[in-house]
């Protein structure tokens, strides 16, 4: 996978009595290791847009493809599957499991995908955490680092099957300045020296200025063609 | 699975408490049903050994399984007769000896043959309706578990020559006779003749106590007016599992009817067979009440880890890997839960079967009859995996199917 990522007329729309339309005929192209920032206002269907690109919900209309290959008649486990080994998320809140280390965090992806023996995935979940500078923190819970720290074990975890494509849901939103700059200068890394596809959602202007290209979405659609 | 069950571990440490209680209403279900199911086949083991021990395994009869045609259904192809005059049919086994010696060539067992006729006792004015059995006292011996019950004398004084008879204590009792006492017997054809008490026994069992006796063979024979006569041969197998089919070959070998102890028994056998269903019945219950409990906790932890139902699939596990993770739980709390079981059983059975109980009719302390199976410890398992199975399932796949992008946004 190269982490090329296009839509065509994607809408999603939710049921109800009186539907909502999360996202509206959002057609963008992501080319590989580029840094995208999506912006827009609360509300404006970011976030939901990006659940669609990382296929963890689905269209109501129009396609994603990855790599070219057009996701729509995928089935669950084909889905995860592409999560598995090609996309990597971060979620505005950490969502580190509770019962474990950071360190064994960072291995169940890994132990999930099974491709590496047991003692390399132990040696690759050490490397990214001291990359992320947490090595000192390997054996502590995620109850007993700082909320900066807890986002770049998310981020580690994200990294940790090697994903060609990056989705951060508004990754510094429960953080402060410092912290937050520190996570979106390793996502800019992340594209810039190891070519990842990133795409960030955010209303931090500043730190949108940090990527390659803006989309903002107004309403669900793209104010500018993506 | 290994991660799977790392998972599902760290779920069950953060609910250690309420994990214990649900396991320990499988342990306590597991462990009743298996004292419960020792306890049902232990009195069943002890009630069908009681039977057998009873009776002959297998006694021909005078009789055949269905009546023999008149002659004139052979001759003619009528429809129907009326007013047909059958055949006399003469009872009793024809050719005795050569039956007997025909059976005694491949019976794995003691043969008896024996004249059984309905008879009056009567002493000091006082009668009761009797069994009378002719024996011959050697083989009877063989045949009986009378041989075991006698209180004074035994079938060798029947041998001794001269109108004896044996009965039961209750028998003499309810005449009001005694060892030595001359009793009078009467055949239903008004044939009597006067018999000497030379043995009592106790069986326990009232009916053979106050309704059966035994004189000599010839002794019989001439009260009943047919000498040479018997009308069943019975046979103790050394193998009473063995009844049916030696009760088969008699019958084709004989061509009078043969019946198994099985056959003669087969409705209180039938009742048996009820009482294990009914067992079972309450067994699987006692593992639904259980399979609640794990039903709860596990449905409760599905809601508590909904956050990380979500992580785990936005990772990449698929909805299976849910259904399986939560499926382990309710398994591993039902595995454990019987592990406990199995000691509760065991420690239960240990209690019960020290309990002493004391019957009248067996004349002291006994203990409760429990029967020490491996298959009551599997049976109860397989029970209680199978409700944890489901009550996990349940859960787990609602869990699977959550949507991971609505608890996302509930989240943040």
């Amino acid at each position: 996978m190269t982490g090329l990522i296009e839509t065509e007329h994607l809408t999603r729309t939710l049921p109800s009595v009186v539907p909502v339309t999360l996202v509206r005929d959002v057609t963008l192209r992501v080319a590989p290791g580029e840094f995208v920032a999506l912006t827009g206002p609360s509300g404006s269907g970011k976030s939901s847009l990006l659940y669609l690109l990382g296929l963890l919900d689905q269209p109501t209309s129009g396609t994603v493809r990855i790599d070219g290959r057009d996701t729509r008649h995928m089935s669950e486990a084909e889905r995860s599957g592409f999560r598995l080994q090609g996309i990597g998320f971060v979620f505005q809140f950490h969502f580190l499991l509770p019962e474990f280390t950071i360190r064994e965090n960072v291995e169940i992806p890994m132990l999930r995908l099974g491709r590496l023996p047991p003692s390399a995935i132990r040696r690759r979940a050490e490397d990214l955490l001291a990359q992320l500078g947490l090595a000192g923190h390997l054996a502590k819970r995620p109850d007993q680092i700082s909320g900066g720290q807890r986002q770049r074990v998310a981020v580690a975890r994200a990294l940790a099957n090697d994903p060609p494509l990056i989705l951060a849901d508004e990754p510094t939103g429960s953080l402060d300045r410092k912290s937050s700059g520190q996570v979106f200068t390793i996502l800019q890394s992340l594209s810039r020296a190891e070519g990842k596809t990133v795409i960030a959602v955010t209303h931090d202007l500043s730190l949108a200025a940090l990527t390659d290209r803006q989309l903002e979405l107004v309403d669900g659609a793209l104010t500018t063609p993506g | 699975m290994k991660l799977l069950l790392m998972l599902a571990f760290a779920h069950i440490r953060g609910r250690l408490r309420q994990m214990t209680v649900a396991g320990l209403g499988v342990a306590l279900g597991v462990g009743f049903s298996i004292a419960m199911a020792a306890l049902m086949q232990g009195s069943q083991q002890d009630f069908v050994r009681q039977l057998v021990d009873a009776m002959p395994h297998v006694e021909v009869l005078d009789e055949l399984r269905r009546p023999a045609p008149q002659p004139a259904e052979q001759v003619f192809a009528a429809a129907e007769f009326f007013g047909l005059r059958p055949v006399d049919d003469q009872r009793g086994i024809r050719n005795p000896a050569a039956v007997e010696a025909a059976l005694r060539t491949w019976v794995p067992g003691q043969i008896a043959p024996a004249l059984r006729i309905q008879a009056v006792a009567r002493f000091s004015g006082r009668e009761a309706g009797v069994v009378l059995y002719g024996v011959l006292p050697r083989q009877e011996a063989q045949v009986s578990s009378i041989a075991r019950d006698f209180v004074v004398g035994s079938f060798s004084e029947l041998a001794a020559g001269g109108n004896n008879v044996i009965m039961g204590r209750a028998l003499a009792d309810k005449l009001g006779a005694a060892l030595g006492s001359s009793v009078s017997l009467v055949t239903g054809s008004g044939q009597a003749r006067d018999f000497r008490i030379v043995g009592l026994f106790h069986t326990g069992a009232r009916s053979r106590d106050e309704g059966e006796v035994y004189v000599a063979l010839k002794g019989a024979q001439t009260l009943s007016g047919r000498p040479n006569a018997i009308n069943t041969i019975r046979i103790r197998l050394d193998d009473p599992a063995r009844s049916q089919e030696v009760a088969a070959r008699a019958e084709i070998q004989i061509g009078q009817k043969a019946v198994s102890w099985e056959e003669a028994n087969q409705a209180v056998l039938e009742a048996l067979t009820i009482r294990n269903v009914i067992m079972y019945t309450v067994v699987a219950a006692i593992m639904l009440v259980a399979g609640f409990g794990i039903f709860n906790i596990v449905s409760t932890i599905t809601h508590e880890k909904a956050r990380d139902i979500a992580i785990l699939k936005s990772l990449g596990f698929p909805e299976a890997d849910m259904r399986r993770l939560f499926l382990l739980e309710g398994l591993v709390i039902g595995a454990v839960g019987s592990l406990l079981g199995w000691i509760t059983g065991y420690g239960l059975c240990l209690v019960l079967v020290s309990i002493p109980i004391k019957l009248e009719e067996l004349g002291g302390a006994t203990r409760l009859p429990l029967a020490w199976s491996l298959l009551h410890y599997v049976l109860a398992t397989g029970f209680a995996l199978m409700a944890a199975g489901i009550a996990g399932y349940l859960p787990a796949r609602r869990a699977a199917r959550l949507n991971p992008v609505d608890i996302i946004r509930g989240a943040t």
